[in-house]
């Protein structure tokens, strides 16, 4: 197992540094521009030499190198050194990768916005897990019978309706007819006290709401075609014969045994809650990291689009092998070595 | 020396005592915008949100208010050359600043700020988006150190191009004379926290989100600002936008709400608040391409080729007319524009001197006559409806960017132009890509590979010299030019090109109104340009908020934030 | 019971597996009404423009924002277009988008991630390639896609045509990675299963073994996936309409008019409770077919 995981790290290397040179490749040919949201007002003279001041003028492959150098040197220096407070070398001269639209750091610009991203979309993503499994556990257990239907039924209707439409409909009725939630998220909001705290709560609720039946729609279903797999095995029926009591088996056994594939599921949706939701965020106005994105990816803002991309990447590859290794232990049939 | 410095320092503070008790007496004042500001150094960015969003704190000589006439800002009064602040020549403009201005940070604002100023911005590696306003710019000096000297290389008949208006505003030297040139975008610490003259200075930033502004005890006018601080807050989309002031209420007032106007109806008659327009020179028009787009030319594909390479049937004037006649520019408005549309005939359609009357006829829509002037001009009926001359048929290929308001006009359009007999393929492209003007992509709005294309365009300030000059023969995108220009139909006339050159050499405002009108008639008699919808800049803004809160098209929206106030 | 009619009988119910998976299926309730409910709107959308027989561009700009009428049996947007005919063109395009496109990624899955599990050398690079589409961002891949694609194929194709194709394969490619680690994760643990070991043992080969024996063990998952995937194609759809990628505005599907209508949400609710309702009740039924579907293909369920 530990020689397995070793492995496994050591070949992410290279499949990281393909990813980002895909990447970077995919962006430098995509036809988009970072001058293309200025008014029309400013000639082309004046654009070309924007651009040639963001560094287009250089061929791809020192672009490329550049890059490279500040997202994997550069900035883990910088890194250090603020945390630490420590000087390594002549850092003044030592360039970070910068925004172009903004022309802040973009690790700065992340760092800012992890903190509603984790926030909104880590607690949604609970909530989802929370309704997700026993939902899914309740229905399989009780096949067929109204739980399941009604379960199923509203995780489906769930799924298939897009976020946007889920989040106008909650701010219509909760913000412009009751009154009751606020429409924008007040990312200035500081929690300090009780009455603070309740305030961010309200701001939380709806865009919660929106991301947590979304992906609690998706997890329930797994977990319920999980649960059925088991229930029908042998050892339910060994378990059982032996004299073990319905919770035991159900919730030890079966669900353990469940558990395994949806574990997956989940890891694999882990580094997404650090993407963030692009849609609900864009709709309450959460200044997550998804938003970042979008707006990067609208601007043509290639070094954030590179580097948001780039870590989202590493942390797929992370929760990826951390999915297989939970696989490993809990399930004893899948043998790594 | 040091004294001279603090009286009026003192004298200043002495105002701003006096008047202590109303500055900031309103509160918080809550703005949307729905797209977010990404930097406060507008030379860097040139976006209009950030335009905007650093108004509030830095400022220009002068301004333009809501109705385009320039105001004195930091100087003390508008130089003309009859109060002799511009030259008989017309090449030298001289600034008188306004005595006892300081920065937010204390110290004095000087002529060596503006000098300053022009000097960051022409730096050749700064990458400045308002270098534009600084064409044909000599030199810029301080005369002392409230007086600035500019001067033309050319006669400058609109002197008002630097240090007008809130693209070119003053920045403190003492703050950014570290940042030239290549060093300008690392200055995260300048551009985000910006120091200026204006009634705000910046508390907190956070870039593409929400700017956090508090008055500037500094600010010299006493009693100003009303309002103690300013949350700026971005993202979203104009719809929820106009939602947030208009029906919930959150927000004071919402900038740029292209929405349907029964949308905004909807919204507005909850009471909480009202729509406002103001319309400045922004038309959305159809750009009729006049060379040959077809993909098999190669090299030569929608290139002018000496005029050798003409559309196939675009080219034909009979087929541009009746392509204009038989839209009904009404239902355009009224279903994408509402409040914030009207119809025009022009692609100059203000300020008022400058607006032609003679192309009236389009204001009404004439199928009728568009059946007659196509028939006249030999294009049958085929089978399928599609009318067709020698087997070309009338098949238009229409592009526009991605836009839901644009996509309605473009089902419409395509709509009546099946009346008379024009069938009509629709395309969107990802506004990104398409003003992008990326070499390597065949969709960009310069490369025109398609037969009409829709987009609304604009010029700054007043006067449409630089704007009427977009559509000289050697304006025409090519590869020769890397795509470069904006004659985008590949307009090339040598009478054009001769009004064109007498403009620039006139000083006179009433022959300037009467050349550029006669070059708006060129275009829209020739049909390189179909006008549709003169464009306004829409805003929704709380019942409770007073003081001229205005879209201003002309200038930044917060110009004049200083007097907005609770009612 | 003589050892004569043994044989005999054993003949009778020698049945074919998929006759054993269409009894097992109709039993159960909930397929039977999904299939009903899914077969009505195939018919509904392919049958449906012959008898509303109103042009679903066609603006009638003087009726616009209209509610439920004779007329206008959904009402009108706000162009003056006739919702029922948009709906119904709607559908055919998200029908077939939705279908096309799970099925691209469902063969694309199951392929790679029957192949990752079952051959171990097999296993390293295409899991890599696996985290490699799941490390991609997707916009920027769209934006390539379509600017390198789209005029060769609507010059192959016509436009409607070349862009169904381009979405299609996009919304493929880009949500196989999901399934593929399901179904290897399955396999993995088939695999050391002692049917399997048997199977191998006795000298069967590999295609054999994956076909035979781990391909209806996966099925479940796969099965599962599929349901989803569809809806989950119909949904992505819309969000490239969203993004300016996806169809032509002329062109109207599901998703599109679900977008387009949400602003409209207090003016004219009908536009987005038609097509919402219409994506939802395809969810649905597809999801309790694929239900009846998974129960009838497991043996252990099956003849209980």
């Amino acid at each position: 197992m530990f020689r397995y995981a070793v492995r496994r790290l050591i070949f992410a290397v290279p499949t990281l540094l393909v990813i980002s040179f895909i990447i970077f490749a995919l962006l430098d040919l995509a036809p988009s521009d970072p001058t293309a949201q200025l008014p029309l007002t400013i000639p082309e003279e004046v654009r070309e030499m924007i651009k040639l001041s963001l560094g287009l003028g250089e061929p791809f492959h020192i672009r490329y190198v550049r890059w490279l150098e500040q997202f994997l040197v550069n900035e883990p220096l910088n890194l250090i050194e603020t945390y630490w407070d420590v000087r390594i070398g002549d850092s003044e001269q030592r360039l970070r990768v910068r925004s172009w639209s903004t022309r802040a750091p973009v690790i700065d610009l992340i760092a800012e916005r992890l903190p509603q991203t984790l926030m909104v979309v880590g607690v949604s993503y609970m909530v989802a897990i929370l309704i997700a499994v026993p939902i899914g556990v309740v229905s399989a257990y009780r096949q067929y019978s109204i739980f399941d239907q009604v379960g199923t039924f509203i995780s489906m209707v769930g799924f298939s309706v897009p976020t946007f439409f889920t989040g106008t409909v909650l701010i219509v009725i909760f913000s412009v007819m009751l009154g009751w939630l606020p429409s924008i998220y007040d990312t200035t909001h500081v929690v300090e006290d009780f009455d603070s705290f309740i305030v961010q709560v309200k701001q939380m609720i709806m865009p919660v709401m929106v991301l947590g039946l979304f992906n609690a729609a998706q997890l329930s279903r797994f977990m319920r075609s999980s649960m059925l797999d088991n229930l029908n095995q042998e050892y339910v029926r060994t378990a059982r014969a032996k004299g073990m009591t319905e919770p035991v088996v159900v919730l030890i056994h079966v669900l353990r045994n469940s558990m395994i594939p949806v574990i997956t599921v989940i890891a694999l949706g882990l580094p997404a809650t650090f993407a963030g939701a692009i849609i609900t965020e864009q709709i309450f106005r959460i200044n997550g990291v998804g938003q970042l994105l979008i707006g990067a990816i609208e601007s043509a803002d290639i070094p954030t689009v590179q580097t948001v991309t780039f870590i989202f990447a590493i942390l797929i590859v992370m929760f990826n092998l951390v999915a297989d290794l939970l696989y490993g232990m809990l399930d004893p049939r899948i043998r790594y070595d | 020396m040091k004294r001279s410095v603090l009286i009026p320092l003192a004298a200043a503070m002495m105002f701003a005592s006096a008047a202590h008790a109303e500055r900031g007496s309103d509160g918080e004042l809550k703005i949307l915008y729905w797209q977010a500001p990404s930097i406060l150094n507008p030379f860097l960015s040139g976006g209009t949100k950030d335009i905007h969003a650093s108004s509030l704190i830095i400022e220009p000589l002068a301004h333009y208010d809501t109705d385009g006439n320039l105001v004195p800002t930091l100087a003390e009064e508008i130089p003309t050359v009859g109060n002799g602040g511009v030259s008989a020549d017309l090449r030298t403009i001289t600034w008188k600043l306004k005595q006892g201005v300081v920065w937010s940070d204390g110290s004095p604002f000087t002529a060596h700020d503006v000098v300053f100023t022009a000097d960051y911005c022409l730096h050749p590696e700064g990458g400045c988006n308002a270098a534009e306003r600084f064409q044909d710019v000599e030199s810029v000096e301080a005369l002392d150190d409230h007086t600035v000297k500019i001067t033309f290389g050319v006669a400058k008949p609109f002197p008002y191009g630097p240090f007008v208006g809130s693209e070119v505003p003053v920045f403190q030297k003492a703050q950014y004379q570290d940042c030239m040139g290549a060093k300008a975008p690392e200055c995260t610490e300048q551009n985000f926290g910006t120091i200026g003259t204006g009634p705000f200075k910046v508390r907190e930033f956070r870039p593409n989100d929400v700017v956090l502004y508090e008055m500037n005890e500094n600010y010299r006018i006493p009693g100003k600002p009303h309002f103690s601080s300013v949350l700026l807050k971005g993202g979203g989309d104009a719809v929820s936008a106009a939602r947030a002031v208009l029906e919930t209420g959150e927000f004071d007032y919402a900038w740029n709400l292209q929405v349907e106007p029964e949308i905004l109806s909807t919204m507005e008659s909850a009471g909480k608040g009202e729509v406002l327009s103001a319309f400045g020179t922004s038309v959305e028009r159809l750009m009729v391409q006049l060379t040959n787009p077809d993909k098999t030319l190669g090299d030569k594909r929608a290139t002018y080729q000496n005029g050798n390479n003409p559309h196939p049937f675009l080219s034909d004037p009979a087929v541009r007319r009746a392509l204009s006649m038989a839209i009904d520019r009404q239902i355009l408005v009224d279903a994408g524009y509402g409040p914030a549309g009207r119809v025009t005939c022009n692609v100059l359609p203000a300020p008022a001197i400058y607006a032609s009357k003679a192309n009236d006829w389009c204001k009404t829509q004439n199928i009728e006559g568009a059946n007659k002037l196509l028939d006249d001009a030999g294009w049958e009926h085929g089978s399928d409806g599609v009318r067709a001359k020698d087997g070309v048929r009338l098949s238009i290929l229409y592009q526009t960017s991605t836009n839901s308001v644009r996509q309605g006009t473009q089902a419409l359009i395509k709509q009546m132009w099946q009346e008379i007999g024009v069938e009509t393929e629709l395309r969107n492209i990802s506004a990104s890509v398409f003003f992008g003007g990326d070499q390597s992509s065949p969709d960009t709005f310069q490369k025109f590979f398609a037969d009409i294309e829709m987009y609304t365009n604009n010029f700054n300030g007043t006067d449409p010299e630089n704007y009427m000059l977009r559509w000289t023969c050697d304006k025409m995108p090519s590869p020769e030019t890397q795509w470069i220009g904006q004659n985008m139909p590949r307009y090339c006339s040598a009478q054009y090109d001769e009004l064109a050159s007498e403009l620039s050499q006139t000083a006179e405002l009433k022959d300037r109104a009467r050349i550029a009108k006669q070059m708006n008639d060129m275009l829209i008699d020739y049909g390189a340009m179909i006008p549709l919808i003169h464009r306004g800049g829409v805003a929704a803004r709380a019942n409770s908020l007073g003081g001229g809160a205005y879209p201003n098209v002309w200038d930044a929206t917060p110009w004049n934030i200083q007097d907005w106030h609770r009612k | 019971m003589t050892d004569a009619l043994a044989p005999e009988r054993a003949a009778a119910r020698h049945r074919s597996l998929w006759l054993d998976v269409w009894l097992q299926f109709r039993t159960h309730r909930g397929a039977l009404v999904g299939v009903v409910v899914f077969g009505l709107i195939v018919v509904g959308v392919l049958f449906g423009p012959l008898i509303h027989d109103v042009d679903p561009q066609y603006l009638d700009y003087k009726s616009k924002n209209q509610g439920m009428s004779w007329a206008h049996p959904m009402g009108t947007d706000n162009l003056g277009r006739d919702m029922f005919a948009q709906v119904l063109a709607g559908g055919r395009t998200s029908l077939a988008v939705g279908v096309t496109a799970m099925a691209l990624s469902l063969t694309l899955g199951t392929f790679v991630g029957v192949m990752a599990g079952f051959f171990r050398p097999l296993e390293g690079p295409l899991m890599r390639f696996t985290d490699l589409f799941l490390a991609l961002p997707i916009l920027p891949l769209l934006l390539v896609i379509i600017m390198l694609f789209r005029d060769p194929l609507r010059t192959a194709f016509g436009p409607e045509i070349g862009i169904f194709i381009l979405i299609v394969f996009v919304i493929g490619i880009t949500s196989w990675m999901q399934t593929a680690r399901i179904v290897r994760g399955e396999v993995l643990a088939i695999k050391e299963r002692e049917f399997v070991l048997a199977a191998r043992s006795i000298g069967t080969r590999p295609h054999r073994i994956i076909l035979r024996h781990l391909f209806p063990n996966v099925l479940s998952p796969i099965m599962v996936s599929a349901t989803l995937g569809v809806a989950q194609a119909i949904i992505t759809e819309s969000a490239l309409s969203f993004l300016g990628l996806g169809f032509p505005s002329d062109f109207p599907t599901w998703g599109r008019l679900l977008y387009d209508g949400v602003p409209f949400l207090n003016l004219t609710p009908d536009r987005v409770i038609w097509p919402g309702l219409a994506i939802s009740l395809t969810v649905l039924s597809v999801n309790y077919m694929g239900d009846g579907l998974r129960d009838a293909l497991d043996p252990r369920i099956r003849g209980r």
